[in-house]
């Protein structure tokens, strides 16, 4: 029941074959049993999921359900939810419950959503592996050596060990895509401004998007749906033409041009991530698809302009984390400056700090051209490459990361090469685009995820793309040996 | 030895007039319990973020205009990031780099009968922080965030004012403009009107010497007060060798003294970025139409107006636009009546009065501008006399109704009628002929005795001129 599309979820849900009560409970018993391990939610909340699940059987009793009603959710412990500890895998928030919900969690909510708990992640989504957590590490379910990515990492191993059928995940540079890749599961970065950010834990907002983390591309389609829309609360969020996402899946792919950027494919790309990329492209141009090269130059650039720009402004948004409304505390401050600096110090882990300390230095006075300025012009020339390789394609393809997962501790020691991590997503990030990671494979026995990134508002595209590789293909539903 | 040149700027900062926080739904009436004005997004929850009150807009753009200044047209949020309990998010939403009201803007004053244009920089959109309290709570610092978010716009001006009473000059324009704009209430007790000074002295020919910065001063008399002390403070510093440091400085008016409040070489890197939770103001071209269409009359073209079509001296015109309120209520006044010199006269005369006595404002008068037209149409028609009028105003003020009810009530009406009159003049004079033929033995001075003895016998109410008359042409007669 745990690996179930959340089509045959819902149509058993729908005809009362299965009621939202058993189907939680189900999930919420696989999380006692596999979570004390897997470590991949913060908080579960059984009785707060059982409330929303027998709620959601009275309106699917009375056939007023829609077709998510019932099917339960687990959120990433960015979104703040109401009366739910809300920490964001921060020490600073251990003791925040937050007094309002997300839109995204308002919006789950109201088509009856059971909420199993809140899922872990790397501090403030700081990281790529969930190693950064105030809550400990969370194992891949795939290799428990392993990190399962970040800073969704918690939303992806759940999904992936079957310790809830979808969750939502947030994606700065790479954050939803990435752990995806890296569980073997689908994660869809919808175009910035598509989903509200209101009640979602700032990290870097020109940066932050919600998304969901699935098992299918049709699932991811139906979450996104749900998700997406305007929010007069988030000034950057935009009105949608249409938020049909599922609309063109049944589409063949013949009629689309995937480009493919040389660069994604250069020095530094584990031999056997490429090929399981390529024999992944191969199937799509079987099914009939056009491939092209296209070229993005400026990738490298990438990684250099957002550990600019994404610091400085968490170095502003962290501001509000001072010890004196909420969260953390200090014992016994001395004065001002020691409420500030200890609250502070004690309250923030070192992946945090860093970035505080890197954003707040690109931002000081006679620093702020060399960085600041400049990273913005990088990530305008970033954002310029993607429109002219759009020119000559409908989408790209290409690979998440540049390896499978990486094991546990193997980079924590060294910041530069995690942030590497990232190079293919983040200049997606950069430029605001909506992309995708749907698992295409196997290398060196961890999951192998393909990166499928299209143009502004094009998630149907993508989707479509995603759903038809998925027709021909089962990675999407191997599931590791302990959570069959 | 030459002497020292002053050399002033001001920063002042505007609270506009909307119902609601620049980037919250919170209230931000003044007076409320500390705190429950304070909202989810005030109090710097996670997650929150900012919605533009797009109601500042409109607003900083009539300013723009009525300063001839070029209006940004795409103008853009940025944050202020320091540490302070009353700041909740940790920064302040503010204008830096592409303020809303650009440069151009100037304003005329007038000191001892010189004229001056003083520069305008710029004018930007801003939030104002929250309150710390230090005196409430023994040993602790309260917060209050009822503020935090209010909008301001901050108004900078060039450093082109030469003495404490040209720039308390300046401040009392911007003061009288910002109210017929209505974009402010001006309200300087309540904070809704600050201005801060920025002073410094050098030789002419010579450049700019260090400044220090006056802040949070409440009265125009202070202002001025507060720039002399700094400027003779400065002289005796540098005329004794000394130099003055780049600080902020707090006057204290019981002691007429400025004190430092922090040195400025101390102060914050501010770090300015701009907003990302924000988008950049764009303003069109028919925007900005609009504003200049809906600009009201401005104060100086109001007053040369008063002289001009109306007749009024320079210092009548004057005070009848101290206050956007006060040549609102009179111009709805002569609009009603047709009489500016009267209309006038009312307002400068007993309305000041009895609001002066009340302690009110003149938009807070109980009697409107209707009804002191109701009450001058009576006289003007006749109905009663000046001196009831009088009567009538007082008891308008009191609350016992129009000029018609009150003169229905009191009986006040004006006896008019001739024949009524000359059987009462009749009767006063065949009851006292002694003083008839005193009179018309030469002694004219008893006219007035028979007035008065005409206007008691009409328990006052006969109109006196015509009393006059028919007195005059009975006496000649008899």
């Amino acid at each position: 029941m745990h690996n179930l599309s959340l089509k045959t979820l819902s149509e058993r849900l729908q005809r009362r074959e299965l009621t939202s009560v058993e189907l939680t409970q189900h999930f919420l018993d696989r999380i006692a049993r596999f979570d004390g391990e897997l470590n991949s939610y913060v908080t579960v909340t059984p009785e707060l999921a059982l409330d929303m699940a027998k709620e959601a059987d009275e309106r699917l009793d009375r056939g007023e359900g829609h077709r998510l009603t019932g099917i339960p959710v687990a959120h990433k412990d960015i979104f703040c939810t109401r009366d739910v500890k809300t920490s964001c895998g921060s020490k600073m928030l251990d003791q925040f419950l937050s007094p309002y919900d997300a839109t995204v969690v308002e919006k789950l909510n109201a088509l009856g959503m059971p909420i199993l708990g809140k899922t872990n992640m790397d501090e403030f989504a700081m990281g790529s592996s969930t190693e950064s957590s105030y809550y400990g590490q969370t194992l891949n379910p795939w290799d428990k050596k392993a990190v399962p990515g970040g800073s969704s990492g918690g939303s992806a191993a759940a999904v992936a060990a079957g310790l809830a059928p979808v969750a939502t995940g947030s994606d700065t540079g790479g954050s939803i895509r990435q752990p995806a890749a890296f569980c073997g599961i689908s994660g869809i970065k919808p175009t910035y401004g598509a989903v509200s950010r209101y009640g979602m834990i700032a990290y870097a907002s020109s940066f932050d998007q919600g998304g969901p983390m699935t098992r299918s591309a049709e699932d991811a389609a139906w979450m996104l749906e749900a998700m997406a829309g305007l929010d007069e609360r988030d000034s950057t969020s935009v009105s949608l033409a249409r938020t049909d996402y599922a609309r063109d899946l049944a589409q063949p792919v013949k009629e689309l041009k995937i480009g493919v950027p040389e660069e994604y494919f250069s020095e530094g790309l584990d031999n056997e991530v490429a090929e399981t990329v390529q024999a992944a492209i191969q199937v799509l141009a079987d099914q009939g698809a056009e491939v092209v090269p296209v070229h993005l130059p400026n990738k490298d650039l990438a990684v250099s302009s957002y550990y600019v720009l994404a610091p400085a402004e968490a170095s502003s948004n962290l501001s509000r984390f001072d010890g004196v409304r909420y969260g953390h505390r200090c014992e016994a401050p001395k004065d001002l400056n020691d409420l500030y600096t200890r609250s502070r110090s004690e309250g923030f882990g070192e992946e945090v700090k860093r970035r505080i300390m890197v954003g707040t230095y690109v931002l000081s006075e006679g620093y702020y051209d060399a960085y600041y300025r400049k990273a913005q012009k990088l990530r305008r020339l970033v954002r310029d490459d993607f429109v002219k390789a759009f020119e000559q394609c409908d989408l790209i393809v290409g690979p998440v990361a540049p390896s499978v997962a990486f094991d546990i501790g193997e980079k924590t020691d060294d910041p530069v090469s995690m942030y590497l991590a990232d190079l293919y997503t983040i200049p997606v990030n950069l430029a605001g685009l909506p992309a995708m990671s749907v698992p295409a494979g196997f290398a060196q026995g961890r999951p192998v995820g393909l990166h499928i990134i299209g143009p502004y508002f094009e998630e149907h595209k993508i989707l479509q793309l995603a759903h038809q590789y998925q027709q021909v293909t089962d990675w999407h539903h191997s599931v590791a040996t302990d959570y069959r | 030895m030459q002497d020292w040149e002053v050399v002033i700027g001001l920063e002042i900062h505007a609270q506009l007039t909307t119902q609601t926080k620049i980037f919250s739904g919170s209230s931000i009436a003044y007076g409320a319990e500390p705190n429950t004005q304070a909202n989810l997004l005030d109090l710097g929850m996670p997650g929150q973020l900012p919605v533009l009150n797009k109601a500042v807009i409109p607003k900083a753009i009539r300013f723009g205009l009525a300063i001839g200044a070029n209006i940004g047209r795409r103008s853009v949020f940025d944050r202020k990031n320091y540490f302070y309990p009353d700041l909740p998010k940790g920064y302040q939403t503010s204008q830096f780099s592409y303020p809303i009201v650009e440069d151009g803007g100037s304003l005329e004053i007038e000191v001892e009968g010189e004229t001056r244009r003083i520069g305008i920089t710029r004018a930007h959109l801003e939030e104002d922080a929250g309150k710390s309290i230090h005196d409430a709570f023994p040993g602790m610092t309260g917060v209050d965030l009822n503020r935090a978010g209010t909008p301001l716009l901050e108004i900078v001006s060039e450093p082109d004012m030469r003495s404490a009473q040209e720039a308390v000059a300046y401040a009392r324009k911007m003061h009288e403009l910002v109210q017929f704009l209505d974009i402010c209430d001006g309200n300087m007790q309540e904070g809704s009107f600050r201005v801060d000074s920025n002073v410094s002295i050098h030789k002419p020919g010579t450049p700019f010497g260090t400044r220090a910065e006056l802040k949070n001063i409440n009265s125009f008399r202070f202002i001025e007060q507060a720039i002399e002390f700094e400027v003779a403070r400065q002289i005796e510093i540098l005329e004794s060798g000394g130099e003055v440091v780049q600080e902020t400085r707090l006057y204290d008016p019981e002691r007429n003294e400025t004190r430092s409040m922090r040195e400025k070489e101390e102060a914050n890197d501010y770090r300015y970025f701009p907003c990302p939770d924000l988008l950049p103001v764009v303003i069109e071209q028919a925007d900005i139409e609009r504003e200049a269409e809906a600009m009201p009359e401005l104060p100086d073209a109001k007053r040369a107006r008063y002289q001009q079509n109306w007749g009024l001296s320079e210092d009548d015109a004057q005070v009848l636009t101290a206050s956007r309120a006060m040549s609102d209520y009179f111009e709805t006044l002569v609009d009603l009546t047709g009489e500016a010199k009267k209309a006038a006269n009312w307002l400068m005369g007993d309305l000041s009065k009895a609001l002066n006595q009340a302690g009110l404002r003149i938009d807070q008068s109980p009697v409107t501008a209707k009804m002191l037209a109701g009450l001058m149409a009576r006289v003007d028609d006749g109905t009663i006399s000046g001196k009831m009028a009088k009567q009538v105003f007082s008891a308008m003020w009191d609350g016992e109704g129009h000029a018609d009810e009150v003169i229905e009530a009191k009986g006040l009406k004006q006896i008019t009628d001739e024949g009524a009159i000359t059987e009462m003049v009749d009767q006063v004079l065949a009851d006292h002929p002694d003083q008839v033929a005193a009179y018309q033995g030469g002694q004219e001075k008893m006219l007035g005795f028979f007035v008065g003895q005409v206007m008691k016998a009409s328990k006052g109410q006969a109109n006196p001129a015509q009393v006059n008359a028919v007195l005059k042409a009975r006496l000649a007669q008899s």
